[in-house]
């Protein structure tokens, strides 16, 4: 069980972290989402031992670690851009973690077998002689976590792990990082701004912004039920109707008559449905909505009727 | 097919052939010219001035002070662009101006800080008196001045660099358990190599060719405290021609290979650079 208790930070007059409060059970997978600058970074870091708090407490199976560095938190960490050492081969780089220790090293021939295992593990078997700039992105980013999961550690962290990666690969990387983390029996955090991404990894999903928490939820939650208009819009897309409304583009549908009035201005298919850009008449709001592209496409210009289907209401005071 | 900044093609050739002048008249002329008068009167006379005692002596000293002011200067270099690099702390710009200080301020004007901190009339001078201790016109005076004026290079060449690499791997080798040691060892020392020897070769070149800070605190005493840019000018001051350019075309030979290494290491680094992702 990991727990973070009122964790404070600030960076000069900046404060990265108001009072955070966070829990994560063994086994889970969490993502904290945010956009830059919400703090999400300085979270996974200051869980690391990379960074340390100004206040509160970061506690591993109830054990005040605050003060402990990151080597004896035995925490695995994932860098953004891989941080792999160029001058070593695959192979040393994975062994790393085992060839440094000072208490209990294995002995070589082990080491090496460890690193083999590793390695096959994270589908490079037989790269292990490569350099890392010898390396596709891909490959790279699975070095570098087969790198943190050779010293077993407790605790998985994962900064943007997919950010530099192209789209396809991101989404292969995707499915087998989860697969692994069930395998593996891993408790795992990774930190991403890409809501798609969390959304579809994640157990449950912490939403940051501005250093404090906005919820924290299964994705389903964190969708359906955003608890407040930030959520709402940073969480999947959001149209916004006079008098604090959030409709999703896919929760609207077109009505006869009644309903709210939208010029159209913009039709283009988005996989199975048009997606319709309008103005709301005489409001200005711009309103996204989805139709099934069965029926025909809305004509540019046009004024159509539209029914939110399922709403959520934010007050003035709620912002 | 020309652009727009390429200028025309007898623009181009004046420039070279500016350029090519001014490097023949400047630097090949007077190079060829120190071998010239060194070996002027044939091979003898030449061994003879480099192996005379005095210039044994002065080549003897010159190879001390650059074995002791050099891995000093390494041990601070990489210390100070370490601590400039990857850590934030308070003085930090002023640290990186005071590194560049021994390049902004005249030679003779470092030789003439350490003679008032301990010349016989300076600060220290008494004291050090008292304890029967030389360090102005001695071997360690010249050991500081050179350590002052050299001081500059490692670091000017490894701040840049680390600067550039950032912190992630050193992150990455604790966070997998490595001490700060093996962390400098195993990561930071193999990333930095080929500019740390760059910085080296730099260094080096300027303590043993180092002239005007070593001229103030050495004393120029013969077959003491002369290095072999204060021999070259006294034998030059007693009109022994050959032997002055004899020793002067030793520093000249260090200078080539200097020249040749640093091409070579640049060569590398260039070869290093352009695999690094």
């Amino acid at each position: 069980m990991i727990r973070v208790q009122n964790v404070t930070k600030t960076f000069g007059d900046f404060a990265a972290l108001h009072g955070i409060d966070l829990e994560i059970k063994p086994g889970e997978f969490v993502a904290l989402l945010g956009p830059s600058g919400s703090g999400k970074t300085t979270l996974l870091r200051i869980i690391a031992g990379l960074e340390f708090q100004d206040g509160g407490e970061v506690l591993f199976d109830g054990e005040d670690v605050s003060s402990r560095s990151v080597g004896e938190r035995q925490v695995g960490f994932v860098f953004q851009q891989y941080a792999l050492f160029k001058h070593m081969t695959v192979a040393e780089n994975v062994a790393f973690g085992l060839s440094v220790r000072r208490k209990g090293r294995p002995p070589k021939a082990d080491i090496r077998a460890r690193a083999e295992e590793l390695l096959r593990l994270v589908q490079l078997d037989g790269l292990g002689k490569r350099y890392p700039g010898q390396l596709s992105g891909g490959q790279r980013q699975r070095v570098a976590l087969a790198r943190a999961l050779a010293i077993e550690p407790r605790l998985l962290l994962l900064d943007e792990p997919f950010g530099a990666l192209d789209a396809k690969v991101r989404k292969d990387l995707r499915r087998w990082l989860r697969g692994l983390h069930e395998t593996m029996g891993l408790t795992s955090i990774f930190v991403t701004h890409d809501q798609e991404e969390a959304l579809e990894l994640a157990d449950r999903v912490v939403v940051m912004d501005h250093g404090r928490i906005e919820q924290v939820g299964t994705p389903e939650q964190v969708y359906m039920e955003p608890a407040s208009p930030f959520v709402s819009n940073f969480v999947g897309e959001t149209n916004q109707l006079p008098g604090g409304i959030h409709v999703r583009p896919h929760d609207i549908e077109l009505v006869a008559s009644g309903g709210i009035p939208v010029v159209v201005e913009n039709v283009f298919r988005r996989g199975g449905s048009w997606r319709v850009e309008g103005r709301i008449e005489g409001h200005g709001n711009v309103v996204e909505f989805d139709v099934d592209a069965a029926e025909p496409a809305p004509t540019l210009g046009d004024t159509v009727r539209i029914q939110p289907l399922r709403e959520r209401e934010f007050h003035k005071h709620a912002l | 097919m020309r652009r727009s900044t390429t200028e025309s093609p007898a623009l181009q050739i004046v420039l070279i052939a500016i350029a090519l002048l001014f490097l023949a008249f400047f630097l090949a002329l007077p190079l060829v010219a120190v071998f010239g008068e060194a070996l002027k009167a044939g091979f003898g006379p030449f061994l003879n001035a480099v192996t005379a005692p005095d210039a044994l002596s002065a080549i003897k000293l010159t190879l001390l002070i650059a074995a002791i002011s050099v891995p000093l200067n390494v041990v601070f270099g990489v210390a100070a662009s370490w601590a400039i690099t990857k850590f934030q702390f308070p003085g930090k710009s002023l640290l990186i101006s005071l590194i560049d200080l021994p390049f902004s301020v005249s030679p003779v004007v470092s030789g003439l800080i350490f003679v008032l901190l301990f010349g016989a009339n300076g600060w220290f001078g008494p004291w050090l008196a008292e304890h029967d201790l030389k360090i102005i016109f001695a071997v360690p005076g010249i050991v500081l001045a050179t350590v002052f004026i050299t001081f500059p290079f490692v670091a000017r060449e490894l701040i840049p660099l680390m600067m550039e690499q950032g912190k992630d791997e050193e992150e990455a080798a604790i966070s997998l358990g490595a001490s700060g040691w093996q962390t400098f060892r195993h990561v930071t020392l193999p990333n930095i190599r080929w500019g740390l020897l760059y910085g080296v070769l730099l260094c080096n070149a300027r303590a043993m060719g180092e002239f005007g800070a070593v001229s103030v605190v050495s004393g120029h005493i013969r077959g003491e405290t002369n290095t072999m840019p204060l021999h070259v000018e006294i034998l030059y001051n007693e009109y022994d021609f050959v032997g002055a350019f004899a020793v002067a075309s030793l520093l000249a030979g260090l200078a080539l290979v200097t020249l040749i290494a640093k091409t070579v290491l640049e060569w590398r680094f260039n070869l290093h650079g352009s695999a690094r992702h």
